[in-house]
Formats: C-alpha cells, structure tokens, sequence
C-alpha cells in the first residue's frame, strides 16, 4: 500500500481505543481543516460532503498528539479563504503517493479504520471498541440502549478498564448474578458513570438499616435504577412506609425487598393510593395494612383500574371488604378474566362468594386459576362452554 | 434465515376475524396481535449468520518494532460482533395488521382483521353486518347505554310485545323505502322487482345507515333483545336505535349491549377469542378462511343492474 509520507508521520503508532475517546463532531471540524493542508485543489465547502471524507478517510484518525500536531501545523498554514495559492505545490516536503517504500515500513503503517463519525447506531463502533464488545459478550442488549436520547455516545465514550471493570466488580461483590448482569446494564447504563464511593456509600446505608446481602442483591437486581439514588432520598422512602403505613421495620423490609421499585418511584401516586383505599374504597387502617404486606403492588398500580376491578367486584359481586381484605390477590388480577369468570358462574348458577354457604368459590381460586383448571374444578364446565360463553358476552 | 421468515410473511396475507371483548379500545386489539404475530413468528426466525471479517493477526513474538525483519501475518476469518441480534435490534419491526369495520369500546364482537396483502381485500362491497341488540326500558341516559348520566326515568308496564312488533315493523318500513332509493334502481322494471323480491337490493355509493332486517329475539321487560342486519352503520347509530323504539313507545329505553354476530362471511363461531390470539392459531384462521373469502368474492360481485360493482 503506497501511502503519502507526511500522513504516516502524522499517524504513526496510535492506539486504535485511545482516537474513540474523543468527540467526533470536533474530529469532523479538524479533519475539514487538515484538508486544506494537502490538497488545495479540491474546494470545500463548509459542510462536508460524504464523498470527500470517504477520498480523505486515512485522515480522521484522532489522538492527542495528532491533535497538538494538527494544530500546529494550522499555524503555520494559511486560513481558508486567502492566500491559498501561496502553498508551493512543488514543495520537495510533498513525496509522490508513487514512491515505493520498502515492506517493513509498509506492515508498520497502522490504517486507522475509517470510523464514521456520526451514526445514528452502535453497529460501526462495535467491533473496534473494547466496552461495546465487552458489554454485548455480557448481554447487554445495545439496541435498545442507542434508542434512548446520548446514551449510545456515553457508552463509547467509557474507557473499559477505568470506568465499567470496576462498577461490574463491584456488581459482583454484591452479589448480583453474573447472568442478571447484562439486563441490569440494559435497563439502567448509568449505574456506570455512578461514583464508587457514592455507590458504596448506599450499599452501606441499607445494610446499616439491617438489609441482608442477599436482600440487597435480588433488590439491585429487581430495580436497576435504586443504587443511583441519593441516601437521603432512600431514607426518605423507607420512613415513609413505616410511617404512614404504620407497619413494623421488618415488614417495611419484607415490602421493600421484594418490591423494590416503591423505594425509586415518586411518593405522590402511593400517596394517591392509599386516599384512594381508604377513602373511595372505605378500608380501615388495619386491613389496608394487610392488603399492602401481602400484594405490595396496589401501592403502584394504576387508580382507574384499582378502582374498576374493585367497583366490580364489590358492587356486582357483592363482596364484602373484609373478604377481599382477605384476598388482595383479586386486586392485582386482570379485570376482563375477572368479569368472564364471574358471568359464566352467574349463569351456571354457581356464583357464591360467602365462605359461609355451600358450594363458596374462593377469590383468589377465581383469579389465579388456569382456564382449563378452572372449568372442570370450580365451573364444573368444559372448556368449549366456556368459550362459547365468552362469545355471548 | 431470511427465506424463511418471507415465507412466513407469504402464510400470513389474508383476513380472519376476532372476537373483541367489551370495553377494549380496536386499537389494544389490534396492537396485540401484531405484537403477538412478530414475537411467535417472524422474530423466532434464527438471524441471518453474522457476516466474517478478516483479521490479520501477527504470529511473530515481538512488537511491532521496525527492527524485527521475519513479520508473518496470518489472516482469519472472525465473526463481526456488528451482526449479533443484541446489537441489531430484532430483525421485523412491523407487520401491516389492518382493521375491516371498526367496532367501538363499549361493543363486542366479531371484529374482521386483515394482514399483508389481506388488507386490500377488506373493503369488498356486498358486505352486511349482522347485530344483537339489548335494550332495558325504564330509563334514558345522555349517552344512550346504560353506564351513562341517567337523564330520565319512566315506567314500562304498558309495553308488550304485540306493541314492540308493531313499531319494529314500522321502522322496517321506512327502512325499506331508504333502501329502494338509496339502491337507485326503477321498481318498474322486471329485473328490479325480481332482485327486490329476492331480497337482493343493496345501497349505491354513500347511504346513511339502513336496515336491512329488524326483529325482536328476546322480551323479557324491562330487558328486550333485538336482532339487526345492516349496512352503513356506526354502534352509535345502533344505541340510538334503541332510544327511538322506546320513544315509539311513549316510554325510554338505553342499549345495554352491542354485539356483532357477523361481519360478511366472518360468524361468531369462527371468531378468535382472547386465548387464542397467538401467532399459530391466527395463521390457521387464515388459512382456514384463505378459500372462503375467495368463494364470497366471487359469488357475490357484480349482480344484475348493479354494474359498477
């Protein structure tokens, strides 16, 4: 390969990882002007044209050194617009692309691979930067990663070894599952640029309110976003369910442990919630207690529909609060299962939900049950009748 | 492979139709089931192999130092991580899921779904829809169904059935004479009257709703049930329906339910329900219906006077 002299003393020997740590806009601007040094008879206009870059590809290559030495060599060459034709083109310093060099030489010439310098993927930098291969071997799924607004340009500005290895084996300290890793890293690749000292400073603060490794683990896995937030606002959180909910520390761990999203999101839609069972709803302190410790998820899940499932339930089911106090599960359930269940059991007569009589069908046994199981045991029907059942509604 | 999700895409053109349970927007319905077609199918495809790339890799032992004289690079063929699906993204975004004749949140019923190239056969003329109807007399409410304001309360007792037939029979007739008109054909011609008989007039070009076929199945008071074949019709205009019969009917009436039985040759019974919005029954039921729908075509396009069909 017969490459221009100058060019190869400009860019001997860089590593390949060092030129992806900058900026490629700034690298953009600079190869523009780096341009106007060797050629002078191509004529630029401010906005480069692909075909240009493309010719002059051997160029982008960035590094500090070849920075220092760009700027400097702008110094000594004349700006844009004036004076172009001052630049002897006979100049001895410009070899002949022709002239032959020897193979040695030639082998050692290092071709920066022509990285684009804008693209709307990861799939050009993948293979050439150490973090992006290394995060997809671990699992991270990069796709969907470059959706999200400059995340795709912080995760090939990162530098594997000073900023990921350390935040992965602190991960790993933790105890997080080498498997879990990889779709932690897809939910949240902020944990990354989170300082160690910061990080290690929450990890401390929950095992100082009696968290238990493990708990601590599986809640990291469970909500990727939680070690981004500040103690002040973990504690926050934490006193506030213990609280307003009234329940002991333990069960306010029990709660936080396998629920952890209630310590990430914010407090005003729990606290909507709460007003809601208690006030629309009309649940008493104590069962409200009950109904959160055992489906943690009413505190986050959506008002209408909490409110839809339990109009139905209580008001043409004719459920008393105490039983579905007893069965929260209800809450949590698929209104349009709920309301088929309960149709075809009305029509077959066998609607009973007070334990107290005969034949009394369960709510969760309603809910949770699969439909082939829940037709032959609590409808006592096949499932073609149910379905044709379904196609009456 | 790419061959093989083409000729997934090929088994999936065509229609089939699905039974939408009440208070469900079209639009869940048919996001669903797109999302349900590309997860069973055309993502479960294996990826095309990732494309090889050459390295050269130095097999000498020292550096890359310009004093070693003997450098032999061998070159080997490495799998780009460029092409591997976490860095690609799934290979099919979008499956064209198109819906025939919407049916609003508060009906139910057959909805008629095509896919791919099913979707330009939709609109196929010819097409009659088939309602239930239940009504409760008693009151109105501002949305005409009865989880509406309720705006005014009336008694029932005076209605029986013999007075509902009758003034179903009168909205039939009116009915009749629209569809005369609107069908632009002279009843005084042979081929008229025989089609008129036969039952086979059908609207021209734009129309407002007209029914076909009005009876009442059910009369239990307050609760009515009532069955309408139609055409041009929105559920609106439906509910509507029922407020005007218990007009008639010097009392109120609202729609408590809306329930398409039949949307051309698509019938209740070959209607997917929930369970079975998975990406292999769907290719059934259109394959299933891939002859059907040909035969309705053919049998039922360009009859007698009404050419420009």
């Amino acid at each position: 390969m017969h490459v221009c002299q100058r060019c190869v003393s400009l860019l001997l020997s860089r590593p390949l990882s060092a030129a992806l740590q900058h900026s490629t806009r700034a690298l953009h601007q600079r190869s523009h002007l780096t341009l106007l040094q060797h050629s002078t008879r191509h004529t630029l206009s401010q906005r480069h044209s692909r075909q240009t870059w493309r010719h002059f590809a051997d160029h982008q290559a960035a590094s500090p050194d070849v920075y220092n030495k760009i700027d400097l060599a702008q110094k000594e060459v004349v700006p844009l617009n004036s004076d172009v034709h001052r630049i002897d083109l006979d100049a001895a310093v410009h070899t002949s692309p022709l002239q032959e060099i020897s193979e040695e030489e030639a082998v050692q010439i290092q071709v920066p691979y022509a990285l684009p310098p804008e693209s709307s993927t990861l799939r050009p930098y993948v293979d050439k930067s150490e973090t992006l291969s290394k995060l997809v071997q671990l699992g991270v799924n990069l796709w969907k990663l470059e959706q999200r607004p400059n995340v795709g340009s912080m995760l090939v500005r990162l530098d594997f070894h000073a900023d990921v290895a350390p935040s992965l084996l602190f991960l790993k300290d933790l105890g997080v599952e080498e498997s879990k890793l990889g779709q932690l890293l897809t939910k949240n690749p902020f944990i990354l640029t989170e300082s160690l000292d910061n990080l290690e400073a929450r990890v401390s603060y929950l095992k100082s309110k009696k968290f238990s490794k493990q708990s601590v683990a599986a809640m990291v896995s469970k909500a990727p976003y939680l070690l981004n937030f500040s103690v002040e606002r973990l504690d926050n959180r934490l006193g506030f369910f213990q609280k307003q909910l009234g329940l002991s520390a333990e069960k306010a761990r029990d709660i936080v442990t396998r629920l952890p999203k209630l310590l990430c999101g914010s407090l005003e839609p729990i606290k909507e919630n709460l007003k809601v069972c208690e006030l629309e709803f009309g649940f008493r302190g104590n069962e409200i207690q009950h109904i959160v410790t055992t489906v943690p998820k009413v505190l986050i899940a959506n008002k209408r529909k909490l409110t839809q499932i339990f109009d139905f339930v209580h008001n043409t089911m004719d459920v008393p609060h105490s039983l579905v106090a007893k069965f929260p599960q209800v809450l949590n359930a698929k209104f349009l299962r709920i309301r088929e269940r309960h149709l075809f059991l009305e029509y077959l007569g066998r609607a009973q939900y007070q334990p107290s009589q005969p034949n009394y069908i369960s709510l969760d046994r309603l809910v949770f049950l699969p439909d082939d199981v829940f037709c032959s045991e609590v409808a006592l029907a096949t499932l073609e009748d149910f379905e044709r059942f379904q196609k009456r509604l | 492979m790419a061959a093989q999700a083409i000729r997934l895409f090929r088994k999936m053109d065509g229609l089939f139709a699905v039974y939408k349970p009440q208070g469900v927007h079209w639009k869940h319905v048919r996001d669903s089931i797109e999302s349900n077609l590309l997860k069973g199918t055309l993502n479960s495809c294996p990826p095309p192999a990732p494309q090889l790339a050459v390295q050269f890799q130095l097999l000498s032992s020292g550096e890359n130092s310009s004093s070693s004289k003997d450098l032999a690079l061998s070159p080997t063929m490495v799998p780009t991580l460029a092409d591997h699906p976490l860095v690609t993204g799934p290979q099919f975004h979008k499956v064209h899921v198109g819906v025939g004749h919407r049916l609003d949140a508060f009906s139910s019923g057959v909805l008629v779904l095509g896919v791919g190239k099913g979707n330009g056969v939709v609109k196929v003329c010819y097409i009659l829809y088939d309602y239930t109807l239940e009504g409760e007399f008693g009151k109105a409410t501002d949305n005409f169904t009865d989880t509406g304001r309720v705006i005014e309360k009336t008694t029932y007792n005076h209605v029986t059935q013999d007075k509902l037939e009758r003034v179903l029979a009168m909205i039939q007739g009116a009915n009749q004479k629209a569809l005369i008109t609107y069908s632009q054909v002279d009843l005084r011609t042979q081929e008229a009257y025989e089609l008129a008989v036969r039952g086979l007039l059908y609207p021209l070009g734009k129309s407002p709703p007209i029914l076909m076929g009005l009876r009442c199945i059910h009369f239990n008071p307050p609760h009515f049930s009532l069955e309408v074949q139609c055409v041009n019709e929105t559920q609106k205009y439906l509910r509507k329906l029922i407020h005007e019969v218990g007009l008639e009917l010097r009392t109120c009436a609202v729609c408590s339910g809306v329930r398409r039985t039949r949307d051309g040759p698509f019938k209740v019974e070959n209607a997917l329900t929930r369970q079975y919005w998975t990406a292999d029954s769907i290719i059934q039921a259109i394959a299933h219906f891939h002859k059907t729908t040909l035969g309705y075509l053919t049998n039922h396009s360009g009859k007698g006077t009404q050419d420009k069909y």
